[in-house]
C-alpha cells in the first residue's frame, strides 16, 4: 500500500472531503435566496415590509421593478427564487383594513429549498410592522394580520419532492456510470496486457478516446430512456419542455462524464485507483450540484466548487426543460458550462495519454 | 529509403536507476531474418521496444525503416509488425473481431476481404466467431502473427513467437516467416531456441544489456576458437564434474545423452580427458561447437553470470 500513493490518499482524501461538505457546505435551511420585488408602490409600509424581509436573512433582493414580464422571465431562467409583488393602493387599503393581498411567486422546483422561507414570512411582515403600526393604526396589530400572503408555488404547485428528485436522479445515474465505466478503461488494457499491443498499432490517442466513448454513449442513452420513461410512468413528473432541448442537454452532459472518465483513466494505474478517483469526483456532484441539498443555501465557495462540476448545470438544464419548459435561449449558460467543461477534460486526457509504456 | 531496416547506435533504457540496455548497437539490412538471443532480462524485449518506438530511448539514437526511433515512432508503426512475447490481443472480441480492429487501425483497404482472406490463410474460417481468449497457445501465437502481418509491413519484430509451441507448429512457424522474407520481408525474431538460431542469415546475442557478439553462425563458431570433444555412453554422467575441474576446460554441458567437453585448446583438452575420461571403454570424438557451447564459452569469458535473477 505504501507504494500506491493514490489510494492513501484516497483513504484519507474521501472521508475529509465529506467532513468538509457536510459539515461545512450543506445547510438544510438556505438563506439570503435571491428576490425581485415588484412593487406598484413605493410607500414607507412597504418599504418596511422589504427590510424586514431582508433582515430575516432569508431574502436577498437582487432586482426591483414594475414590470411583472420581467419578474417572471427572472423567475423562468431561474435568477430568482421569489418574486414579491405589491399591488397599487396596497397601502391605502391596508390602513382601512381591507387587507390587501401580498403575491410571493416561488420557484418550487426544489421544494424544500423555499418552504422555510415562505412559512416565516407572516412573522415577518408581523414583527415588520409592528414598529410601523402604532398611534391609530394599532388596532391593525391585532389578529388576523392587516394583509393577506397569498403564495404561489410555481413549476410544483404541489410541492411534490419526486418531481425535483427524479429528473435530477438522471443526471446522478449518468454521472456514476458513465464516469466510472470510462475511468477503468485504460487500466483494463494495461491489466489485461493488451496494452501493449493497443500502443504498438498506429492509433492515435483521440481515435482510441472517441473508439472507447462511443459504446458508452449508447449505455447512456439507454439509461436515460427507462428513467425518463420511469419518470413519466411511475412517477407522472410533469414534461412542460422540449424533449430535443433536454437531449441537446443529455448528449452534452454524457460527453462531459465520458471524456472525464477517460482523462481520470490516463491518470488511474488500476482499475482501483479509478474507482477511487471516480468516487472522489462522484461525491462532491452528488453533495454540491444542487441535487442532494438546495444550491442556493451552501456558502460561496461551496457554490464555487458547484458551478464547476456538469452535474449541477444538467440539474438546471433538465429541471428547467421538464418543470418550468425553459427554452434553449435561457440554458446558455448551463449548456456552455458543461461544454466547456468537457472540452478541459478532453484536453487532460489528450494530454495525459500515454503513447509508449514507460 | 535507408539501406538498413533498422540502424541504431548507442541505444541506452534505463528503468529508475537499473540500466537494462546499455548502448546496443544494430545495423540490419533489408531483406534478413536476424535472430535476437539472450539470457532471460538480457534486454532483448526492451530494446524491440525502444526501436518500434514503445519505449522512450534513454540515450543513443537511430532510425527504423529510414524513421527516427526517437520522434518519428508513428510512421514507424505504420510500416512495422510487432508481435509481443506475451499474448496481447483482446481475449474478449472474436478472432475475428481482432483482426477486423486491427485492419480499421492499419486503415487497410476493403477490409472485409482482407480479413476473409487471413482467417482463410489461417485456417481459422470455421472458428472465427470464437473467443481469442478461448484459443489454445499455439493458435493464439497464429493468431498474433496472422493479425501483425495483414497489413504487409516492411519489417517484423517478433519477441519469442514460438515459446510454448508445439515442434510442429513451431516448424510451420518458420516456414512461414521465411515464406514473409522470400517477398521481401525483412524480421528480426528473439528467441531461446539455437535450432531456430541456425535459421537466421545473422544473429545478435545479447547478455546483460550488452551486445555480446554478433554474425552468421558459422563464422561465431568459428570465431570463438573453440574446440569440443564428444562423447555418448553410459557412465558419462558422473563424469562431467571431474572433467569440469580440469586446467583447459572451460565447460562441460549435456546434449541429450552426450556430454560436450569444451576449451580454446586442443592440446589441453585431450590432456584432460586422458587423465579423467577415459573410462568404460567411452569414446571421444572432436566435434564442431555447436552454437550453445559457443554462447556458454562466450558468457564465460566475459565474466557474466549466465542470467539476470531480478
Ligand atoms: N518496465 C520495466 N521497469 C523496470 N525494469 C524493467 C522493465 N521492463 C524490463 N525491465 C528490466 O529490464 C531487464 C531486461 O528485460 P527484458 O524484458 O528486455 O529482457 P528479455 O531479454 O526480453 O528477457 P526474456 O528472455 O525473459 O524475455 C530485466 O532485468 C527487467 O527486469
Ligand atoms: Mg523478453
Amino acid at each position: 500500500m505504501r507504494r500506491d500513493r493514490l489510494t492513501f490518499a484516497m483513504m484519507f482524501g474521501i472521508p475529509i472531503v465529506q467532513l468538509v461538505i457536510f459539515g461545512y457546505a450543506i445547510n438544510t435551511d438556505p438563506k439570503l435566496l435571491p428576490t425581485a420585488v415588484h412593487a406598484e408602490e413605493q410607500t414607507p409600509i412597504v418599504r418596511t415590509l422589504i427590510s424586514g424581509m431582508k433582515t430575516s436573512g432569508y431574502f436577498d433582493f437582487v432586482a426591483a421593478t414594475s414590470d411583472p414580464r420581467e419578474t417572471a422571465e427572472m423567475l423562468a431562467r431561474g435568477e430568482v427564487a421569489f418574486v414579491v409583488s405589491f399591488p397599487v393602493g396596497f397601502t391605502q387599503q391596508l390602513v382601512r383594513g381591507d387587507r390587501p393581498q401580498v403575491l410571493v411567486e416561488a420557484d418550487a422546483t426544489d421544494p424544500s429549498a423555499a418552504s422555510n422561507a415562505i412559512g416565516y414570512l407572516n412573522t415577518i411582515f408581523t414583527r415588520a410592522l409592528a414598529h410601523d403600526l402604532n398611534g391609530p393604526l394599532r388596532a391593525l396589530a391585532a389578529q388576523p394580520p392587516p394583509y393577506e400572503l397569498i403564495v404561489h408555488p410555481k413549476y410544483n404547485p404541489e410541492g411534490i419532492t419526486q418531481y425535483n428528485i427524479v429528473p435530477g436522479l438522471l443526471g446522478v445515474i449518468l454521472t456514476l456510470t458513465l464516469v466510472m465505466i470510462m475511468a477503468t478503461t485504460m487500466a483494463r488494457e494495461v491489466e489485461r496486457g493488451t496494452m501493449e499491443n493497443l500502443l504498438a498499432l498506429p492509433a492515435e490517442p483521440h481515435e482510441v478516446m472517441i473508439a472507447k466513448i462511443t459504446p458508452y454513449v449508447m449505455v447512456g442513452t439507454v439509461q436515460t430512456v427507462v428513467i425518463l420513461l420511469a419518470a413519466s410512468i411511475l412517477f407522472s413528473v410533469p414534461f412542460v419542455g422540449s424533449l430535443f432541448v433536454l437531449l441537446f442537454g443529455i448528449s452534452i452532459f454524457m460527453i462531459a462524464n465520458l471524456a472525464l472518465g477517460f482523462a481520470f483513466s490516463t491518470v488511474a494505474k488500476s482499475q482501483l485507483q479509478a474507482m477511487q478517483l471516480s468516487i472522489f469526483f462522484f461525491l462532491p456532484s452528488l453533495l454540491l450540484s444542487g441535487f442532494m441539498f438546495p444550491f442556493r443555501g451552501m456558502p460561496q465557495w461551496a457554490q464555487t466548487i458547484g458551478e464547476v462540476l456538469p452535474l449541477t448545470h444538467f440539474l438546471r438544464v433538465v429541471r428547467g426543460v421538464m418543470l418550468k419548459g425553459t427554452g434553449i435561449a435561457d440554458l446558455q449558460q448551463p449548456f456552455l458550462m458543461m461544454t466547456g467543461f468537457a472540452v478541459v477534460a478532453c484536453v487532460i486526457a489528450m494530454l495525459r495519454y500515454r503513447r509508449t509504456l514507460d | 529509403m535507408s539501406e538498413f531496416a533498422i540502424d541504431v547506435h548507442g541505444l541506452v533504457k534505463r528503468f529508475g536507476d537499473k540500466t537494462a540496455v546499455n548502448g546496443i548497437s544494430i545495423q540490419m539490412p533489408r531483406g534478413q531474418v536476424w535472430g535476437f538471443l539472450g539470457p532471460n532480462g538480457s534486454g532483448k524485449t526492451t530494446t524491440i521496444r525502444m526501436i518500434c518506438g514503445l519505449l522512450k530511448v534513454s540515450e543513443g539514437s537511430g532510425t527504423c525503416l529510414g524513421f527516427d526511433v526517437v520522434s518519428e515512432s508513428k510512421k514507424i508503426k505504420a510500416h512495422t509488425g510487432y508481435m509481443t512475447q506475451k499474448f496481447s490481443f483482446w481475449e474478449d472480441l472474436t478472432i475475428r473481431e481482432n483482426i477486423e480492429f486491427v485492419g480499421r487501425l492499419y486503415q487497410l483497404p476493403k477490409l472485409r476481404e482482407r480479413v476473409g482472406q487471413t482467417l482463410e490463410t489461417l485456417g481459422l474460417t470455421d472458428r472465427q466467431h470464437q473467443l481469442a481468449g478461448d484459443l489454445s497457445g499455439g493458435w493464439k501465437q497464429r493468431l498474433a502473427l496472422a493479425a501483425v502481418t495483414m497489413h504487409k509491413p516492411e519489417l517484423l519484430l517478433l519477441d519469442e513467437p514460438t515459446a510454448g509451441v508445439d515442434p510442429q507448429a513451431r516448424r510451420e512457424f518458420w516456414d512461414q516467416i521465411h515464406y514473409l522474407t522470400a517477398q521481401g520481408m525483412t524480421v528480426l525474431v528473439s528467441t531461446h531456441y539455437m535450432d531456430e538460431a541456425e535459421r537466421c542469415d545473422e544473429i545478435v546475442y545479447l547478455a546483460n544489456g550488452a551486445l555480446l557478439t554478433q554474425g552468421r553462425v558459422n563464422d561465431i563458431i568459428d570465431q570463438s576458437g573453440l574446440v569440443t570433444y564428444k562423447a555418448e555412453g553410459v557412465g558419462v554422467r558422473q563424469l562431467s564434474e571431474i572433467i569440469g575441474l580440469e586446467p583447459g576446460v572451460e565447460h562441460v554441458s549435456y546434449f541429450g545423452s552426450a556430454l560436450h567437453v569444451s576449451g580454446p585448446d586442443a592440446a589441453l583438452i585431450e590432456q584432460a580427458l586422458n587423465k579423467t575420461g577415459k573410462v568404460d571403454g567411452l569414446e571421444w570424438h572432436e566435434v564442431r561447437p555447436s552454437l550453445e557451447d559457443t554462447f556458454i564459452a562466450l558468457m564465460n569469458r566475459a565474466g557474466m553470470d549466465t542470467r539476470v535473477h531480478s
